[in-house]
């Protein structure tokens, strides 16, 4: 069963992940590597993707001719998505547990993060027997 | 049971026999697609055989012939399929070409599957992923993988681009004198862009991948072996091989992106190194200077400097002002500018990158951003650096490059703005 666990995070303002030590980024980011490393290595991981700051995010709506409309940059959002893995483990309670690892990520002072992590089962094709 | 593998060996020679196999079934069949895809088969067929037979007395002849095979077995079917649509008789002549494989000519045609591969009708990406398959011999599979893409994807780009060739209907042979500088262009700047993409993927967590690198050196080698008098052709394998010299220095134990000012100079190539001098000496003695053998020049110039405060910063300036005439990419300027700053004060730089908010083609851009954060620190400014390191590290898509702005961020504030009692930088 896959899942895929959505990292909200990374407040924008002055307590966020870019105005931390140079340490404390530094930790984070070495602790991200390995949490990546061992999930690769036991093979669980089946993606993992960190994405831009908010900076860069447009919604993006079709006009009456289809052509792109975009809008944005939300600077005032409070929480984005910050990056996703997708594991394929055999029980949720597994999902469940590499996301409590990664909500343990070192912040501020090296103090844990708790950050919320979102976690939600992938949909399946269909069954056999309707293939 | 796992099958067995192929040597390192037999692995180089499929590489390396790969374009003149296809030259080969393409001349006979003429169409470039179908006789692409026999040959991915005949070379997966090798892969797969010679492990455990042993590698063919003749491995090119016997590559062409099963390839071959397989193109005549694709014929009759796609004639079978003719006939059941439209129920005329074709003439079965063309399913039994000749087979006569030694008597094929050993000429080489990787000039042509490179000029083919690089048509301007393909998107770059295109471009990129035709020419290391049908140049390159990578399998689908190492494509997809190399430019973290699935493989379903990367094989519909492949079979896409294809399909483009053969809509624009180029025929198999090199192109007159006359087109051949203008296409020569784009293949040097298709390799151009794969070496780049190895050696700062544009995307992903790694920083490199060698193998992309490595390739695209390997490709430009062949080309210059076939064009020996061509100076472009010569100063872009001497700018990959100045470059790639210091690949091993530029990222620390953690992945983390280490700037040329900071490398550790005694683990660069220095065999790479003399190759790219010996190779740029050779080529600039010839005269026709091309922008290729001026970034080859700079390069050697960062390279023959035993400690960055070595570096020859008038003589990368002064060749950096030859670059600027010649071409105009912002790039250029916004090194123009750095080298401006290094031999004439930051200032001098800084003034420099106004001309490019102007200019508008960077204006916002992440390199930007790093540069003038850069400047900024150099003259003192460290609180304007501090900002536009971070907006930079915004802007950027390469999470290494990233990690190293908002690092570079944080450890100006660090240095100059934080307390015990105050752990972040207000405002």
């Amino acid at each position: 069963m896959k899942y895929i666990l959505m990292m909200n995070t990374m407040k924008a303002g002055s307590e966020g992940f870019p105005s931390w030590p140079k340490k404390d980024i530094q930790a984070h980011i070495a602790f991200m590597k390995t949490l990546n490393t061992a999930l690769r290595e036991s093979g669980e991981l089946v993606s993992a993707e960190g994405l831009s700051f908010p900076e860069q995010a447009k919604l993006v709506r079709a006009g009456k001719d289809g052509t792109p409309i975009t809008d944005g940059v939300f600077p005032e959002s409070k929480e984005f998505l910050a990056g996703y893995w997708i594991v394929e483990v055999d029980s949720p309670e597994q999902a469940y547990a590499i996301a409590a690892r990664a909500s343990a990520a070192p912040g501020l002072g090296g103090i844990p993060l708790n950050m919320p992590i979102e976690v939600r089962p992938i949909m399946a094709g269909p069954p056999d027997e309707f293939i | 049971m796992a099958p067995e593998l192929l040597n390192a060996q037999s692995e180089h020679l499929l590489r390396e026999l790969a374009p003149h196999v296809l030259g080969a079934v393409i001349r006979r069949f003429r169409d470039f697609a179908a006789a692409e895809d026999a040959v991915q088969e005949a070379l997966l067929a090798a892969a797969l055989q010679w492990p455990r037979e042993a590698v063919p007395e003749n491995p090119r002849a016997w590559l062409i012939q099963v390839a071959s095979r397989r193109m005549a077995d694709h014929l009759r079917s796609e004639l079978a399929r003719r006939r059941r649509e439209t129920a005329t008789a074709m003439a079965t002549d063309q399913l039994t070409p000749a087979l006569d494989v030694e008597s094929e000519s050993e000429r080489d045609d990787t000039l042509i599957l490179l000029f083919m591969c690089c048509h301007a009708a393909l998107t770059s990406p295109s471009a990129i992923a035709l020419t290391l398959r049908a140049v390159g011999g990578l399998t689908t599979a190492e494509i997809a993988h190399a430019f973290l893409v699935p493989e379903a994807t990367m094989a519909q780009r492949i079979s896409r681009a294809k399909q483009t060739i053969k809509a624009s209907g180029a025929p198999f042979r090199l192109p007159t004198h006359h087109e051949q500088a203008q296409r020569l262009r784009s293949v040097l700047h298709v390799l151009y862009l794969i070496f780049n993409e190895g050696y700062t993927s544009s995307a992903g967590p790694e920083l490199q991948r060698p193998e992309l690198s490595g390739e695209a050196i390997q490709l430009t080698r062949a080309v210059h072996n076939l064009l020996p008098n061509d100076g472009e052709v010569a100063g872009l394998l001497a700018l990959m091989l100045l470059t790639d010299a210091r690949r091993v220095a530029r990222t620390g134990p953690d992945g983390e992106l280490i700037p040329l000012t900071k490398q550790d100079r005694f683990l660069w190539d220095r065999k790479q190194i003399s190759e790219g001098i010996a190779l740029l000496t050779a080529t600039l003695s010839k005269g026709s200077i091309g922008a290729y053998q001026l970034q080859a020049a700079i390069a050697a110039v960062h390279d023959e400097a035993a400690r960055a405060e070595d570096t020859d910063w008038p003589q990368i300036l002064a060749l950096y002002d030859l670059l600027k005439r010649m071409s105009d990419n912002p790039m250029v300027v916004l090194n123009h500018a750095i080298a401006t700053a290094m031999v004439h004060g930051p200032s001098a730089g800084l003034e420099l990158l106004n001309a490019l908010d102007a200019d508008g083609r960077l204006a916002g851009h992440h390199r930007l951003h790093a540069v003038r954060a850069h400047l900024l620190e150099l003259a003192g400014d460290y609180e304007a650096a501090i900002a536009h390191y971070r907006t930079a590290a915004g802007r950027t898509t390469s999470i290494p490059e990233r990690n190293y702005l908002m690092t570079q961020a944080a450890r100006l504030s660090d240095e100059n703005f934080r307390t015990a009692d105050e752990p972040c930088l207000k405002g």
